[in-house]
């Protein structure tokens, strides 16, 4: 299998992270593209892609909000002006741009700052708990990204907005669509964008009838500038939590687990040191940090010697910054006890990961109680070939199939 | 020694307030603040340190004089 535009001839010249050979060798890429010289590699696919490597060059990327727009964040064979213009943007506030940016933003802080997320750790411990417990009361082969890492955030973040927890395999189906089919035509991307839209707009409908306790409603009620906010702007925050809530902390729970599968060193330490659970999870999102963010070039400028051109797009691989050499030492090795960890997981500047609060809350309880109850497992297959890993800029393994002791 | 925090670097990753909540506290929008006067008491020294070594906005910083 390949991506539609065909086999990657050179990873420097020519990446394409829908091809599944690039997460499955993601690490060994970044390595292999920094150490042949150029660290920005370039494609020439989706109508031109840079991909700088180096934690610099991302975080120069990052911060450049004069040169670089959040237009569009998920490369795909649209172009700019396919996407719905500043300053909302199709999902404010990770589509937004300075000054409306901040605006959107503050709206949506207090609910994913520190001590609101707090509250849900006794849920989220008592739904890992249980869906540990499923797993420890039989034996053998599991897959544990479909049997348990996938399912945490699903139910999280349905309940925290207020939509029917049994819309589970709907709402892996709107990621699936929006994360992992991004070399399809743009016809059929508009396709998947308007059938979440639909199904979002009945379920913002309910809302309005019927307010709860829950984002959608909180949403609903909040105004900005004096008004209330428009239809497109609640919706574009729903999908916005949506999809970004779901496939990245299943992905970071389903990397964690395969190292621990992989790693029994590690695995056993946790074990017998929980204490030192919250200091592995920072060192597993630097080294498994799931999500590439994405720009469009705003203007035409040199980069680094590069000339970037308007409406050519920007992968900013958050997780190929986390292991450059020239900012973190040993950066291949994953050393469970890290303490300076200066890691870039959710990104850097102004689009700071919206969700990082509560992505390691439900990373670090996943692990808990996975352990607490699973504490000696590993790969069904130790070659590795059993694990099938995403396609695209989000990063985890699908299917992890696991030999349960 | 005292710690203090730039509010113009600070992007709410909430690192400082996870290992040092003696010495960082966070408003309601995730913002970093340092609590009093950012005094470091001695036995806080690494914990301070930890925290500027794991901002990854390099918004935070150790004025050691006037210690």
């Amino acid at each position: 299998m390949t991506s539609t535009f065909g086999p990657v001839a050179d990873w420097a010249t020519d990446l394409d992270h829908a091809d599944p050979a690039y997460n499955r060798n993601a690490p060994e890429i970044w390595r292999t593209v920094r150490e042949g010289g150029c660290p920005i590699a370039h494609s020439d696919r989706y109508h031109g892609m840079w991909v700088p490597l180096t934690h610099r060059y991302v975080s120069e990327v990052a911060y450049d909000t004069e040169h670089f727009t959040s237009r569009g964040v998920v490369v795909s064979r649209g172009t700019m002006d396919d996407f719905p213009e500043a300053p909302i943007g199709g999902a404010p506030p990770i589509t937004s741009d300075p000054p409306f940016h901040q605006h959107a933003r503050r709206i949506l802080l207090p609910p994913f700052s520190p001590k609101a997320i707090e509250r849900w750790e006794p849920e989220i411990r008592t739904l890992c708990a249980d869906l540990a417990g499923g797993i420890a009361a039989g034996a053998g082969v599991i897959d544990a990204s479909e049997r348990y890492a996938q399912h945490i955030p699903v139910d999280v973040i349905a309940r925290m907005l207020g939509l029917p927890p049994d819309d589970g395999d709907l709402f892996r189906k709107f990621v699936h669509d929006a994360l992992e089919a991004v070399d399809v035509s743009q016809e059929q991307r508009v396709a998947f964008s308007d059938e979440l839209d639909a199904y979002l707009d009945d379920r913002i409908s309910e809302h309005e009838a019927e307010p709860a306790d829950d984002l959608i409603s909180y949403l609903l009620g909040v105004e900005l500038f004096g008004e209330r906010l428009a239809r497109a702007h609640v919706r574009g925050c729903v999908v916005l939590l949506l999809i970004a809530g779901i496939d990245t902390t299943w992905s970071a729970i389903g990397s964690s687990l395969w190292h621990l599968a992989t790693h029994p060193d590690d695995r056993r330490r946790l074990v017998a040191e929980p204490d030192l659970i919250p200091t592995a999870v920072e060192e597993l999102l630097r080294a498994y940090a799931p999500v590439t963010m994405a720009r469009f070039v705003a203007k035409d400028h040199d980069f680094h010697g590069h000339r970037m051109r308007a409406g050519e797009w920007v992968l900013l691989p958050f997780p190929a910054a986390n292991r450059d050499p020239e900012a973190f030492e040993r950066p291949d090795d994953v050393i469970i006890d890290r303490a300076e960890n200066r890691h870039a997981a959710f990104g850097l500047g102004i689009h700071r990961c919206l969700g990082s609060n509560l992505a390691r809350l439900e990373l670090r309880v996943a692990i808990e109680e996975f352990l607490a109850r699973i504490p000696e497992f590993e790969l069904a297959d130790p070659s590795g070939d059993g694990v099938v890993w995403s396609v695209g800029q989000v990063r985890g393994p699908r299917t992890l199939p696991l030999r349960i002791h | 020694m005292r710690v203090a925090v730039d509010a113009d670097k600070c992007q709410g990753h909430n690192r400082c307030y996870a290992l040092a909540p003696e010495l960082f506290d966070v408003d309601d929008y995730g913002q970093a603040v340092v609590v009093a006067d950012g005094a470091v008491a001695p036995e806080l020294a690494e914990k301070a340190r930890l925290a500027v070594a794991n901002c990854p906005e390099y918004a935070i910083s150790i004025d050691t004089e006037g210690s």
